[in-house]
Order: C-alpha cells, then structure tokens, then sequence
C-alpha cells in the first residue's frame, strides 16, 4: 500500500516542471479499509528516506465507517469487530457512505529555488 | 523564506493498481475467459478445492492457474499434476498479488498458449485476510474461503474480505464433528455484511458440497459470457 502511495506522488513529482521539495502529503483514510495508519505512517517515513520524498510528512485524516438502511431509511454508525448489520431492523450492511476512502487529497510544496520567484507565477502554474 | 503551495490532488491511493486491473479484465472479455480471484488466510484450503475440483471442473472447461505465493512453487507443483497450465507468480515480500503482477502472469500464458482456447483463470491468491481484498486483479468474481477451524468471528475481524466477496466457501466440512463450532453462527456472521454473496459449505475431503460449487463456477461462467458477448455485440 505505501508503495502504492509513493507511486501515485511520484507520478505527480515527475509531472510537475520544477520538481518541487514536498513537504507534507494529505491522504483520507477511511476505516472499513485494509490500512493501518500508523502502519502507513511508519513505512512512509522508511521508504522515502534518501528519496525525492524525505523528510516530507505525511498527514492521515481518518473518516468513520458508516452505512445507509434502505429498510429503515436512515444512516447508522457500524460497530467494526462486533455489528455491521442495521441496529434497528438487523438488515445486512449493503450501502456504505463512508469508510472506504483511500485518498491521496493534496499535496503541499515549496519552491525550490530563490525566493524571487513571485507567486503569481507559481500561481499560474497551478 | 519559502513559499509554499497546494495542489490538490484527490486521487485514489490504488488508482495505479484499478487501472491494471481494468486493463486484464479486458484482455480475459477479448478472450472470452472468466477469470476467478480465490482468497482465504494461509491454510484454509484453496489449492486443496482447486485439487478436488480441477478434474471435474476439466470436463466442462478448459482451465489455466495463476498462483500465488510469497516463495515456493509447492502449491503450484500441486495442481500441476492435473494436467493443466499452472503460472506461478512468486510475490517476494508482497502479502498479496496485484494486478502488474496477474498482468505478467497473463503474458506469460500469452506466449505459451492461445489464450483465447481457455474459459477458466482461477487465480489463488497468497494466503491473508487483508490486503488481497484491496487489490483487484481483473477478475469477475471474488470467491472467499474460511475454514471451520478458523473460529466464527473472522467474518467480523476481517470485514473488508467479507464484504467484497461474491461467493464463500466455509471449507473442512468434515472436521465439524470434531469441534466446538456453530456453522450457522459463522453464516450469520458473513450476513451482518454481505446479503449478496453464495455460501456455500465444502468439504474438499468427503466431496460434501463440491458439486454446488461447481454449479457456482458454472452459473457464474454463462453470466460472465453473456456479458462478454453482449459488450462486444454493442460494439460492433
């Protein structure tokens, strides 16, 4: 997963014509997905060392598992490890709106070079 | 002092990993092959079904085997004695298949075969609960195993694996006398979140069950040609 990760940012590193230094990677992390984030956290911070990626840090922000019962017509919040189904009407978990989020959101750099460069040029291109 | 900036991004972490998926599952519709992805923790029984069925499966289809496994080739040697192509992919470090990994695999039956004769790819996933249920290889269908001696609460502790299945098996049938376990319990568990999936109980030993599993793989099979057949009918 974390090489996943790094592919994704690279992609994006190699695309931009200054090669920016990054700073800090913003991901969404649901929790009814296979990914730890501590786990992540600490093979990120392995695998970027000596790399375009050092020292940047990476920010994990965490959404709650939540489901939607079309018997009962409303949102409930899952128990992970213990009750999935409905509270009320004991229907099977089917429509999940949140948890399964694996999200590279944004990424936050710096420039590079001398502090001459003005920012609208770098505004221009965003 | 450095400025610094944003770029929003929001792009899926395993966005590279669907696209490779995407891409097998359009070569396995050219072909007009049904490709199954079998997934179970380590020892729960998927080569020992894929040994109980590859003879009676062989009748009716002509099958390849992608394998799965971080080092050896034991479970590929295995199935070799079935007389059908076994393609072995050892992982290395990786606790699961991805699908560059499945993409080589399915060049490597491209150069030995004429894919287009096979109707069957049954991939065996390396042994895990986790990750392989994250990563799509291409195929059509996902089909769980959990065995009996693996206690009832792994549907709850391992929920991602049981949701996204399409078909479970609870496997070592036979070994129920044996043990204090509620079948049922682990049914109902795999139901809190799944109401779609077949259950099907197996026992790869006695043969109890197989004969429904076979009959999955096979409704399964005319399912995915019609699809196939119908997308390429559009298209023409």
């Amino acid at each position: 997963m974390t090489k996943a990760l790094i592919l994704t940012v690279q992609d994006w590193w190699e695309s931009q014509v200054e090669r920016p230094n990054i700073s800090e990677v913003h991901l969404t992390v649901g929790k009814f997905t296979c990914v730890e984030p501590a786990g992540l956290q600490f093979a990120f911070d392995a695998q970027t060392q000596h790399t375009f990626l050092a020292g940047a840090q990476l920010v994990i922000q965490e959404t709650p598992l939540i489901a939607f019962c079309h018997q009962c017509q409303q949102e409930y919040r899952p128990e992970i490890g213990i009750q999935y189904a409905c509270p009320t009407c004991q229907s099977p978990m089917d429509d999940i709106r949140s948890g399964r989020e694996l999200k590279i959101d944004r990424i936050e750099y710096s420039d590079t070079h001398s502090e001459t460069h003005s920012k609208i040029d770098h505004a221009s291109n965003l | 002092m450095h400025q610094t900036f944003d770029a929003a991004l929001g792009i899926n972490l395993l966005h590279v990993n669907q696209e490779g998926a995407d891409h097998n599952r359009a070569h396995f519709d050219r072909w007009g092959i049904t490709c199954l992805n079998l997934m179970s923790s380590p020892g729960a029984g998927k080569t020992a079904l894929l040994e109980r069925s590859l003879p009676t499966l062989r009748q009716s289809f002509t099958i390849a085997i992608i394998e799965g496994d971080m080092t050896t080739e034991l479970d590929a040697d295995r199935l070799r004695q079935h007389d059908v192509p076994v393609i072995a992919i050892n992982t290395g470090r990786a606790c699961h298949l991805d699908s560059k990994m499945v993409a080589g695999g399915l060049h490597r039956l491209e150069h030995d075969y004429n894919p287009a004769d096979f109707d069957l790819v049954l991939v065996e996933n390396v042994g895990n609960l986790v990750c392989p249920a994250e990563f799509e290889v291409g195929e059509h269908a996902k089909v769980a195993l959990l065995s009996v001696t693996e206690g009832e609460d792994k549907p709850l502790k391992y929920p991602v694996m049981f949701q996204a299945a399409d078909c479970l098996l609870i496997t070592k049938l036979d070994l129920v006398p044996y043990l204090d376990v509620d079948v049922d319990r682990i049914m109902a568990n795999v139901r809190q979140m799944n109401a779609r999936a077949t259950i099907i109980c197996v026992s790869a030993k006695t043969g109890e069950g197989i004969e429904e599993w076979h009959n999955w793989v096979r409704s399964q099979h005319q399912s995915t040609r019609t699809a196939q057949i119908c997308h390429s009918a559009e298209l023409q």
